[in-house]
């Protein structure tokens, strides 16, 4: 089912005219005329949860934001998108700007924000000119500037650039950031809903889920609600990557299963070159890796579903995350020890470095995880980077102390023999010869047919 | 007026009083001894400071009389305020202790240890922290990041190697002087506290940055190896300063003035004035005037800090009252040693300039039978 990316083909639909003839800005049409409160309402109703990584309900995140007499209130669209394995956003701005805008719009209206921000991270240049492009169209049209459809809201939208760092993706180090400062995330409480930008009351999201204001607006909180299964209603972009036949962008609604994701053509074709499946990062680089096994059955042996629930069954234990929907697939000649070395490494380089666990506990991490790589490790050091990221977990300013360390555990967690065979066999690692198939957790063949 | 409303906080099965808004850090300190968490980065005189280091995380077992449930994580008590009916552990929890353990642990694997040649030594917040919570031995076996040292202006040298990155000298530098001198360059684990590029830091108050540095990273020119702290006797003196109130401290060898400092309190942070300001001092106090002759001199200082500095024998000593046998029903269970009774400088009575040379307990020993 297709709500965000339903005209995605539509020749010129990047453009306002094309786009409009196909239906866009209905939503702003209807949003204004009910009231605020009853845009959050429907928004409520409809169950949307953050796109961004943490799945909190957007409905209820609106209503917590503050309504101080006289201080103006700001919406800020989150579009730093910078984990790795995650890409939905570009795709959604760089082929549906107007999508986002219009989301934009009905949000601010709901919000009360007259002044709005799009943080986009610093490499997405090309896309900036886009949404630039459609803004100017929106004002140009009625959409934006001084009172909208006769209403008497004023809003205008405008798009900062980062610099390139994906702490900034932070809500807070993001607010930082956008007032010119540089970019550490906040110590909490206070929460931005009561003081945001410039100390006002603001709320964050990510592009995706203001992009889904629109079809919630146009069919109501309740039909959009009845899409999906449980608490993972609505649609959910997925950036599907790593071995498999078709990398790309999907949208689904959240009923199907995770190898039918994998497997079906409509999606990823399948794990690329005959190979056989592995494991998987099912919501970008920060939630734990799983194991072929546990990613298409839970524990209990229940078939696994790509939706909130069902992804973090078995806690972190056996399960794992939803989280930004950064979909990565290893097959069976991908070496876990490399692969979680790689993510240290990023972590290392994108912490702040604020807070001592996680600046010192990431490049540690690094290290040891270099060493262990390369087949200079010790057998002690696999308990000692499971007790470094203990350490970090739960002990730092903001989650990316968390998104350090989960990795780390849930690769030792699931894949200790093969940081064991690392330890005991460092010429073969050293030439690459990881010999994965034989030491690999069971790994799965589809049914065929 | 009605009298203020004041809520109820335990700490380590302590329980207070204090004023809504207060820390939990806070009311710690006012409990006193080891109930207080180690505070490596917040500083009750800069605004903003805090919630960096996490060496001072405690356990927030029942969150208030209202909201009794427990905080899922640990907390900085230095950001955190307290409730009314709050249950807090600091000392008592395990859980505390090994993070922050495992603190002390980061903070250190990347610390070169030069205690032996660096000028912090002995009133370092993080040696003390290291006696207290650290453990005899490492586990990391990589190269320390290094860094080149810098003079900024003709006063300080920054260190970096040292540097634990608190902020404490970026807010000091923010809130003390009308523009922005320095801050932090990079991220992560290569971040840096730098000027930009090598300029200097040229403020009349720039000195404090000296004062708040809980290591040796940022240290005073004037007094680079001339002498270590332990060796020095402080005495309260102050003079009319056009600039800055001029109530400092005076480091001194018999006659000799070594280094001056604004004075500090228990948790070595600068001490308010008779007015209710912060005493920050200012350069001229600071780096120019160190002839006694330049002061009047108030007589010997009060050390009360809980700190290595605290084992020398100084006049009118007072250690902090010890809670942790109490609160451990008993046990006392530190790693080292106890930091107030490891050596044998600085008795009363002992003329420092009469020792030449490098000191040891006995020379001090002998210093006394005669
Ligand atoms: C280190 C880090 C990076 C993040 N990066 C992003 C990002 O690139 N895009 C995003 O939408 N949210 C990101 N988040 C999550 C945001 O903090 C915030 O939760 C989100 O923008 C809220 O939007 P939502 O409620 O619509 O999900 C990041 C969080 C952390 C801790
Ligand atoms: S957890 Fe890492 S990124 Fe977040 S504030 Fe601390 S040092 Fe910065
Ligand atoms: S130089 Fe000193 S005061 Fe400044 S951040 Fe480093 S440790 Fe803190
Ligand atoms: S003193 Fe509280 S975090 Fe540093």
């Amino acid at each position: 089912m297709k709500l965000l990316l339903e005209k995605n083909h539509v020749a010129g639909i990047r453009g306002y005219e094309v786009y409009r003839r196909e239906g866009g800005y209905r939503s702003v049409e209807k949003a204004m005329k009910m009231s605020p409160a009853e845009i959050v309402d429907e928004v409520k109703k409809s169950g949307l949860r953050g796109r961004g990584g943490a799945g909190f309900p957007t409905g209820m995140k609106w209503s917590f934001i503050a309504k101080p007499e006289g201080v103006p209130r700001h919406l800020v669209c989150n579009a730093d998108e910078s984990e790795p394995g995650t890409f939905k956003d570009r795709y959604l701005m760089e082929f549906l700007p107007h999508l986002l805008i219009e989301g934009l719009i009905v949000s601010s209206y709901a919000l009360g924000s007259n002044v709005t921000y799009i943080y986009i991270r610093g490499e997405y240049a090309w896309i900036v000119d886009i949404l630039e492009q459609a803004i100017t169209e929106a004002n140009n049209n009625g959409w934006l500037g001084k009172n909208i459809l006769g209403t008497g809201f004023d809003c205008q939208i405008y798009v900062q650039r980062g610099a390139g760092a994906y702490i900034c993706g932070e809500e807070t180090a993001l607010i930082e950031s956008l007032e010119g400062k540089r970019g550490n995330p906040r110590i909490k409480p206070p929460f931005p809903a009561i003081k945001g930008v410039w100390d006002r009351p603001t709320v964050v999201n990510n592009v995706e889920t203001l992009a889904a204001i629109v079809p919630i607006i146009n069919m109501g909180g309740e039909e959009y609600a009845k899409i999906g299964v449980g608490k993972s209603t609505g649609t959910k972009l997925l950036s599907a990557c790593g071995n498999i036949n078709k990398p790309g962008v999907y949208e689904i609604d959240m009923t199907i299963s995770v190898e039918e994701f994998i497997y079906s053509n409509e999606y990823c074709g399948g794990i690329a070159n005959g190979k056989k499946l592995k494991a998987c990062i099912p919501g970008g680089s920060s939630v734990p890796i799983l194991p072929a096994n546990l990613l298409l059955k839970t524990a209990k042996g229940e078939t696994r579903y790509m939706n909130y629930e069902s992804l973090s069954d078995g806690g972190f234990a056996t399960g794992s995350m939803m989280g930004s929907g950064g979909f990565i697939v290893l097959d069976e000649d991908q070496c876990v020890v490399k692969h979680t070395y790689t993510l240290a490494r990023f972590y290392r380089h994108e912490s702040c470095g604020q807070c001592s666990p996680c600046r010192e506990g990431t490049g540690w991490m690094e290290k040891i995880l270099k060493s262990i790589d390369s087949g200079k490790g010790k057998m002690s050091d696999i308990n000692l980077l499971w007790d470094i990221q203990s350490k970090i977990e739960g002990n730092t300013i903001c989650p990316l102390g968390d998104a350090a360390a989960w990795p780390v555990a849930a690769a030792i967690r699931h894949f200790r023999d093969e940081f064991e065979w690392h330890v005991l066999n460092p010429d073969e690692c050293l030439k690459r010869n990881y010999g994965l198939a034989h030491y690999a957790d069971e790994i799965h063949v589809p049914v065929t047919a | 007026m009605s009298e203020q409303q004041l809520f109820k906080v335990t700490i380590d099965n302590i329980t207070i009083n204090v004023a809504p808004g207060t820390s939990i850090l806070q009311a710690a300190r006012s409990i006193g001894g080891d109930v207080a968490p180690p505070a490596m980065c917040f500083y009750s005189k800069l605004q903003g400071s805090g919630g960096k280091c996490r060496t001072c995380l405690v356990e927030v077992s029942k969150g208030s009389e209202k909201d009794p449930r427990p905080m899922p994580k640990l907390v900085a008590s230095c950001r955190t305020t307290v409730m009314d009916g709050m249950e807090v552990k600091n000392i008592t929890s395990n859980k505390v202790n090994e993070a922050r353990a495992g603190v002390v642990e980061f903070l250190l694997i990347n610390h070169p240890l030069d205690c032996p040649i660096c000028d912090q030594a002995g009133e370092c917040h993080l040696q003390d922290l290291g006696y207290e919570h650290g453990k005899a031995g490492t586990r990391y076996e990589f190269q320390r990041r290094t860094f080149q040292k810098h003079d900024i202006g003709p006063y300080i040298q920054l260190h970096m190697t040292r540097c634990i990155l608190c902020y404490r000298c970026v807010y000091t530098a923010d809130q003390l002087t009308n523009k922005r001198e320095h801050g932090v360059l990079s991220r992560g684990d290569h971040s840096e506290i730098a000027t930009y590029i090598e300029k200097a830091m040229d403020n009349d108050f720039i000195g404090n940055v000296i004062d708040v540095c809980p290591v040796g990273a940022l240290t005073d020119k004037t007094f680079r190896f001339k002498n270590r702290v332990w060796f020095t006797k402080p005495v309260d003196a102050h003079r009319d300063c056009p600039i800055c109130a001029g109530k400092v401290q005076l480091w001194m060898r018999g006659d000799e003035v070594f280094r001056v400092t604004a004075r500090k309190d228990e948790w070595g942070e600068i001490k308010d004035t008779a007015d209710g300001k912060t005493g920050w001092i200012c350069n001229d106090c600071r780096f120019e005037k160190k002839n006694v002759s330049d002061w009047v001199i108030e007589g010997p200082s009060v050390i009360n800090r809980h700190s290595v500095i605290a084992q020398g024998h100084y006049l009118g000593l007072k250690q902090p009252e010890e809670t942790i046998v109490k609160v451990m029903h008993g046990q006392n269970p530190r790693f080292f040693m106890d930091i107030h009774d490891v050596s044998e400088v600085n008795r009363l009575g002992i003329d420092l300039s009469l020792i030449e040379g490098p000191a040891t307990s006995d020379t001090f020993n002998e210093l006394k039978k005669d």
